[in-house]
């Protein structure tokens, strides 16, 4: 990705889930890199359970601030359904990492829609790269389930135009008030983001693709 | 949300910062030396004021409408102060009665009105077009494009309203108030008021004054037409491809510069009154003239007037957001061009709809269930989370139009209904925030007219839908610091409601509400029940210890589902056949105690008591009380 080109990072998931705040990191750390940065997203009622998608664009300078259907370079999805929702955004190319979480809406509990059985393997069978994991049992893993939010940016980190340790000092001086701790805690939740998409996509970490 | 403006910080120094178009607008007004700023909460405008708090030395507020909000910033304005007002599209509706007035008698010092439009209607009742109160009040329209010059177009605004004497509407759209980017940002300066000047002519507005000013409107009009002729916000690029020239403001210029590099565009910053001559400059440069405007057909009529020919809405749609993908196809067919059909948009894949629901333990829910199992209501409803009732699985809620409206709404199908609607009974919801915003004069003419009404006065002790912002019934100020605290019951009564019918209940606490609904429809005339409960988002919301089903004693009877909580999941599903031969669906649930916050409304329509508080060794830490 040339810096002329302006990269699409489309985060979905839904209300409360720190969609927006991951995004607002990974905009951060493009400003850290130097590029002009755009990110936007339809609030007002989307605290309330519903779709949230916000949209991050960056480059030497951005105009539209919103994405478009089948320009997304890398779609970050919080939640299965949200992330097959749109990844007709994706571009041919683009590649989607998501969370396999499995959030259900009332509407589905009242038995008025179905829940896709395997949202990552429909936007597989639809031709799209997908890497999905289970954020949240890795932060359980790694002993605090708040640590999800770093695991989702650890797993964009090596697909972006610029090297993940831009990323992660963002995240680190988001945490730094908090402590040694925590921000300890930040960085392994961030490796093993890392880790989990790498070993499904057979890269190794370390070599930004 | 209300723990952060607690904080009255130091703003950051002059510097770039990454800021939404709403913290931009606000710290422009803060840097012009702003002394007073106003507004009621509403999307996408709510951010403006919510930032504002945060700077020092000046006064901001929440005001109980956009109405007063107004006002309060013309008060100022005559002082000589610098004075600011936001307010959503529909706010200015509500604000429209100063608005037409204020502008005859001018401003005095700097005064500004943001209103930000709501395109694409994320969260409002209609999409409606703000530039048009430019032509209306006879006052200048600016329209920022990104961020920075939000910024700097609100700092131009109150140099432009002292020049000329006159209130600037600043608009915006929910792609500037909801979009961050990069602002090179200043300091403050200070404005000192020159001092309120006694002058009737100019602030008593009885015939014989107005009537001496309003030729000045129709002055000023020509007066800002040449300044916006040779204005630097209007600039016109030449390009090099002039099949199709641009005409743009707003977000709209950042769409045609995406999808097309190299077309001549006039941007519009000040757009009205817009510069003829630029136009016309701009139309003799390429074939065909294209104005790009969201939603309504407004300065291409205009322009069209003007005697240059152009196109607009015969390509472009009269509704929703633009986009490049818009755009293209439609310059195609201007073209007379096909499409390429790798331009078609991707399809998107069939995935469940997931509106909006109330939170877990919302009281609106308690309330959305009692009214579901009630037969032969009319329930007229308003605007705020509430307006959700609307949906599955209540389906409780039979009207919203605007706010305040569910009083008079209600009054109407009350005098108005014949025969076939005489045995119904006909109740309206409203929330606090909306009750003291525009409630308040409806029940009075409801209790005046003796209308046949019960009111439920949903107290959740903040304006919920816009984020948790207080309000004169919460007892705190914008800053959180105390305030004077409105008794709802004794407003209620002093509006002529009998004492007797004024009933205030826990919306959790089902059977008494049910038991009191039931109670006040069947009385002839105007009750109220206030029903009290804080909202889950704010501080004054105490969690209580989660709740858990018991595998075994679970029948799959399905009540529990019917209260609409989105912790109660649905496990597995079971035919069943009913001792009368009809076949029933079970559905077996489980709650998320992660998501429980244990308002205990789903233990109580369940018959085989299988909801049990969690053990207490498993309470999750977000619970701190039990």
């Amino acid at each position: 990705m040339s810096r002329d080109q302006i990269t699409n990072i489309l985060v979905c998931g839904i209300g409360g889930q720190g969609v927006m705040t991951a995004t607002e990191i990974l905009a951060e750390a493009a400003i850290a890199e130097g590029h002009d940065v755009k990110k936007t997203e339809v609030a007002g009622m989307a605290q309330r359970g519903g779709v949230v998608t916000s949209h991050l664009r960056f480059g030497r300078k951005v105009l539209s601030p919103q994405i478009e259907p089948g320009t997304v370079n890398v779609l970050l999805g919080f939640e299965g359904a949200e992330a097959l929702r749109w990844s007709h955004y994706l571009r041919p190319d683009g590649l989607a990492l998501v969370n396999n979480a499995k959030l259900v809406p009332p509407v589905v509990e009242l038995g008025l829609f179905d829940y896709p059985e395997d949202p990552a393997g429909q936007m597989r069978a639809a031709g799209r790269r997908v890497v999905s994991f289970d954020a949240m049992s890795i932060a359980r893993e790694l002993g605090e389930v708040r640590l999800g939010n770093t695991v989702m940016l650890g797993a964009i980190a090596d697909y972006l135009p610029f090297a993940p340790d831009v990323l992660l000092a963002c995240i680190v001086k988001r945490f730094a008030r908090k402590g040694e701790t925590v921000v300890a805690a930040n960085r392994r939740a961030f490796a093993a983001g890392r880790e989990a998409v790498a070993r499904q996509l057979g890269a190794t970490v370390g070599t930004p693709a | 949300m209300a723990a952060v403006m607690q904080q009255l910080a130091t703003p950051p120094a002059a510097s770039r910062l990454l800021l939404s178009g709403n913290e931009a607008v606000a710290r422009a007004v803060w840097e012009s030396g702003v002394r007073v700023a106003a507004a009621y909460p509403g999307t996408p405008a709510t951010e403006i004021i919510e930032s504002l708090a945060r700077y020092p030395d000046l006064h901001a507020e929440w005001s109980v409408n956009e109405k007063v909000s107004m006002e309060v910033a013309l008060g100022a304005s005559m002082t000589g102060a610098r004075a600011f007002c936001a307010m959503k599209h529909v706010g200015l509706n509500v604000a429209s009665d100063c608005l037409m007035t204020m502008t005859i008698t001018g401003a005095y010092g700097g005064l500004v009105i943001a209103v930000a439009d709501d395109v694409g209607m994320s969260s409002s009742q209609n999409e409606q077009d703000s530039r048009f109160w430019g032509r209306f009040a006879h006052i200048p329209v600016l329209e920022p494009a990104d961020s920075q010059e939000a910024y700097e177009m609100t700092k131009y605004a109150f140099a432009l309203s002292e020049q000329y004497e006159t209130p600037v509407l600043l608009r915006l759209t929910t792609r500037i108030c909801h979009v961050k980017g990069l602002v090179n940002a200043g300091e403050r300066e200070a404005h000192e008021p020159a001092g309120f000047i006694k002058n009737p002519q100019r602030w008593v507005m009885v015939p014989a004054h107005a009537k001496t000013r309003i030729p000045g409107l129709f002055q000023r009009d020509e007066t800002l037409r040449g300044v916006a002729e040779t204005s630097p916000l209007n600039i016109l690029e030449a390009g090099t491809d002039r099949r199709v020239g641009f005409v743009a403001s707003g977000p709209a210029y950042m769409h045609v510069k995406e999808a097309f590099p190299d077309a001549p565009v006039l941007k519009l910053g000040f757009s009205y009154p817009w510069p003829p001559e630029k136009l016309r400059a701009l139309a003799a440069m390429c074939d065909k003239l294209l104005v790009v405007e969201e939603t309504e057909q407004l300065l291409e009529t205009e322009v069209k007037a003007a005697g240059i020919a152009c196109h607009g809405k015969d390509v472009l749609p009269r509704m929703g957001e633009l986009s490049p993908q818009v755009l293209s196809p439609a310059v195609d067919r201007l073209l007379g061009r096909t499409p390429p059909p790798e331009a078609a948009p991707a399809t998107p894949m069939k995935v469940f709809p997931r509106p909006p629901t109330l939170c877990a333990s919302c009281p609106h829910m308690g309330i959305y269930y009692t009214l579901s199992q009630i037969k032969n209501l009319i329930v007229t409803g308003d605007i705020g989370c509430y307006t959700l009732g609307a949906g599955h699985p209540w389906n409780a809620l039979d009207t919203t139009i605007c706010m305040g409206a569910t009083m008079g709404v209600a009054l109407g199908i009350d005098k108005g209904r014949g025969a076939v609607d005489k045995h119904k009974r006909i109740l309206a919801v409203i929330g606090d925030s909306t009750f003291m915003h525009m409630g308040m004069q409806g029940l009075l003419d409801i209790t005046y007219n003796k209308g046949n009404i019960t009111v439920l006065l949903l107290d959740n002790n903040t304006t919920g839908m816009t984020g948790g912002q207080a309000t004169p019934a919460s007892g705190k100020d914008i800053h959180g610091k105390e305030a004077p605290r409105v008794d709802l019951a004794k407003v209620v009564e002093a509006l002529g409601v009998a004492n007797e019918h004024i009933k205030t209940v826990d919306p959790y606490e089902l059977p008494v509400l049910f038991k009191t609904i039931r109670e006040e429809i069947k009385f002839e005339g105007p009750s109220v029940i206030i029903a009290r409960r804080p909202c889950v988002l704010i501080d004054e919301f105490k969690p209580f210890r989660p709740y858990l089903v018991e595998e075994d004693k679970c029948t799959g009877c399905g009540n529990c589902i019917e209260v609409g909580c989105p912790a109660i999941h649905v496990t597995r599903r079971e035919k069943a056949i009913k001792p009368s031969g009809r076949e029933v669906e079970l559905a077996f649930v489980t709650i998320d105690n992660q998501a429980c916050t244990g308002c205990g409304l789903c233990v109580q329509p369940c018959a085989p008591d299988a909801i049990q508080h969690v053990p207490r060794r498993d309470i999750p830490i977000h619970i701190v009380k039990t």
